[in-house]
């Protein structure tokens, strides 16, 4: 890269006030009024929130604090019950998922979504877009797709090589271990030629050392250019790798801003650190909120 | 006992033409429920729109074969989309229940007084399939080797069926083998992993109804044909079981799952058939146990056990991988 990206980022960044809702000089992702309630529960109700292109942004908050569900609002997994949201200045509102991931919006899961009687190389191969093959007759005449499969095969490969899933790669992906459905995840998401990465808790039950590699594929994969906004709740993780933190709480945008002004900030000390943050069944609680609340 | 006869009915059942028509049939679910995940519990009211689509435009409007056949395979899409638009955004056992619901009304529509000007009523509709016996090759007689003899009316069902089973066979091979199979894999295996990467579900779990249900559809033509008959009270809701039985049998999500599993069950219960009636006339059975009005009905229920026996010991059929069929996606 020309202009060392990991300078002009935090330059950039750091001339922004770190209050709630603030507008940001390049924002890739565009929230407006976004709203989800489940019945007399507000879930969400985000007034504005902009994630800056080329950083990495933590969304952080207490359990039930609705960073999953405004996760799937936005991903198009869920409805929302009013705002609007865009991506890459084009609106985005209402999109079903299928829609928003081509248009480079990809996300994960917190548990983890692998195709098990699939191999890993077929894994990799089902994400990338625009596939010649994918439409009832041309994928029964071979030779419309055939060289396009190659060139999917070979980047495929690569990206196993880079987390090094290489030797796994005709295995059936539900013989992975939990570490290693992790990294295909990350893999397949990649495949899928994203412009931003949504990732949901992707350190969640992960073991201390693999949570070290995901934290280096994220960081380079920021310094390659590509946005990545993750929800997490372990302060620790967010402080080491994010460029900027958004905190919510009951459903609210509570505070942003760098991650050294965070720990300081009263609102989030109050919403968040006062709150028993290290509750031993937040893992399982969490995870019964991603899965009633998907259909 | 004239264990030849035996033999000769179990070999005859296997590969004669209602194998071949189940195979066809069973090939069609396998798309659904072997690679898709989709539960069609309805199967039969694709056979029987196809069946009653020839039947109707040859018998009662006096319209030529071949419209017949296009007839046939336009309700059996018409029906898919019917059945697919309400059901497959909502989850797997909505399809279930929608589908065999809608087999049951529609064998009960196909048989009302109302319908009877056109389907026939309860006396259904015969003598439609002229036209396709005025094709065949063969010469009258009889046809085979050693046990296995065959006219030449069947042979000619039978020539016509297992190709179209074959031919079937062949293009489902390519197609799962496409990246399109794969996307039809990945919705089988976690379809909201394959909506977060860019598939459109609802349009390939669409396309996948209806191509399994044209299939069906021309499984039931081929039923239809083969008796020269269609009567609504031969789809009951036992065809679709019997189908996934020897889906089951074969090996669900195999290309060669629904032929081997139909060749199979059809051998097996011919086989039961044909021996216990012997047995019980050589008296090796006392016609107070079973009597030979019984016979039908205990072959099935020793069909039962043996599915129950398959299930409990080799859930994944004949040709499928146990260990495969273990793996979880969590």
């Amino acid at each position: 890269m020309a202009a060392d990206p990991v300078v002009s980022r935090t330059g950039r960044l750091s001339a922004i006030d770190p209050e709630p809702g603030v507008r940001k000089p390049d924002s890739l992702l565009v929230m407006d009024e976004v709203t989800r309630t489940f019945g007399g529960l507000v879930a969400v109700r985000v007034e504005h929130l902009e994630v800056q292109r080329g950083t990495i942004t933590a969304l952080i908050g207490p359990n039930g604090a609705g960073k999953t569900t405004l996760f799937n609002v936005v991903s198009g997994f869920d409805r929302a019950d009013g705002g609007r949201w865009s991506f890459d200045g084009q609106p985005l509102t209402g999109s079903p998922a299928h829609r928003v991931a081509r248009r480079g919006l990809v996300r994960t899961f917190q548990l983890t979504r692998t195709l098990a009687r699939l191999t890993v190389l077929e894994n990799l191969l089902l994400a990338a877009p625009g596939q010649r093959g994918e439409r009832v007759l041309p994928a029964l005449l071979r030779p419309l797709w055939r060289g396009q499969e190659r060139e999917f095969e070979r980047r495929a490969d690569e990206l196993l090589d880079r987390f090094r899933l290489g030797p796994l790669r005709d295995d059936h992906a539900g013989t992975l271990s939990g570490g290693q459905r992790k990294l295909l995840e990350l893999a397949r998401a990649l495949m899928a030629r994203p412009v931003m990465l949504l990732l949901d808790e992707p350190m969640a039950g992960v073991n201390p050392a693999l949570t070290q590699s995901l934290l280096g594929h994220i960081t380079r994969l920021r310094d390659e250019g590509l946005t990545v906004c993750f929800v997490e709740h372990d302060m620790d993780v967010v402080m080491g790798i994010s460029d900027w933190v958004a905190v919510m709480a009951d459903g609210h945008l509570v505070a942003e801003g760098p991650p050294h002004t965070i720990g300081r900030n009263a609102a989030v000390v109050d919403a968040y650190l006062g709150k028993r943050h290290d509750e031993p069944e937040a893992a399982e609680e969490q995870g019964t909120e991603e899965q009633g609340r998907e259909e | 006992m004239d264990f030849s006869a035996i033999v000769s009915d179990a070999l005859r059942s296997g590969i004669g033409p209602i194998a071949a028509v189940y195979a066809l049939a069973a090939t069609g679910l396998n798309l659904h429920f072997g690679y898709t995940g989709l539960l069609n519990f309805g199967q039969v009211g694709f056979m029987l729109v196809g069946g009653y689509g020839l039947a109707i435009t040859v018998s009662t409007y006096d319209g030529p074969m071949w419209l017949g056949v296009l007839g046939g395979i336009a309700c059996a899409i018409v029906l898919a989309l019917l059945l697919g638009l309400p059901t497959l955004r909502l989850r797997a056992d909505y399809l279930a229940i929608t589908t065999i619901a809608a087999g049951e009304a529609l064998r009960l529509f196909y048989r009302s007084n109302w319908a009877e000007p056109v389907t026939g009523g309860v006396f259904g509709l015969q003598r439609f399939a002229n036209d396709f016996y005025a094709l065949n090759p063969v010469e009258p007689g009889t046809y085979g080797v050693w046990l296995v003899r065959f006219g030449s009316r069947d042979l000619w069902v039978m020539i016509v069926g297992w190709a179209l089973v074959l031919v079937t066979g062949i293009l489902l091979a390519l197609l799962i083998h496409s990246p399109w199979g794969r996307v039809i894999r990945s919705i089988r295996e976690d379809e909201v992993a394959a909506r977060s990467l860019g598939k459109n579900v609802y349009a390939y779990k669409m396309q996948s109804l209806v191509l399994g249900g044209v299939i069906g559809a021309v499984a039931g033509m081929m039923q239809a044909i083969q008796v020269q008959s269609v009567n609504p009270d031969n789809y009951d809701p036992g065809v679709t079981f019997f189908l996934y039985t020897l889906l089951v049998l074969g090996g669900a999500g195999r290309i060669l799952g629904p032929v081997v599993g139909a060749i199979l069950f059809w051998f097996v219960l011919s086989f039961l058939d044909s021996a216990l009636r012997q047995a019980i006339d050589a008296e090796y059975i006392s016609p107070d146990l079973i009597s030979t009005s019984e016979v039908g009905a205990v072959r099935f229920a020793l069909v039962g056990v043996a599915l129950i026996l398959l299930v409990a010991f080799r859930p994944q059929g004949i040709l499928g991988s146990r260990k495969e069929m273990l793996l979880s996606g969590r």
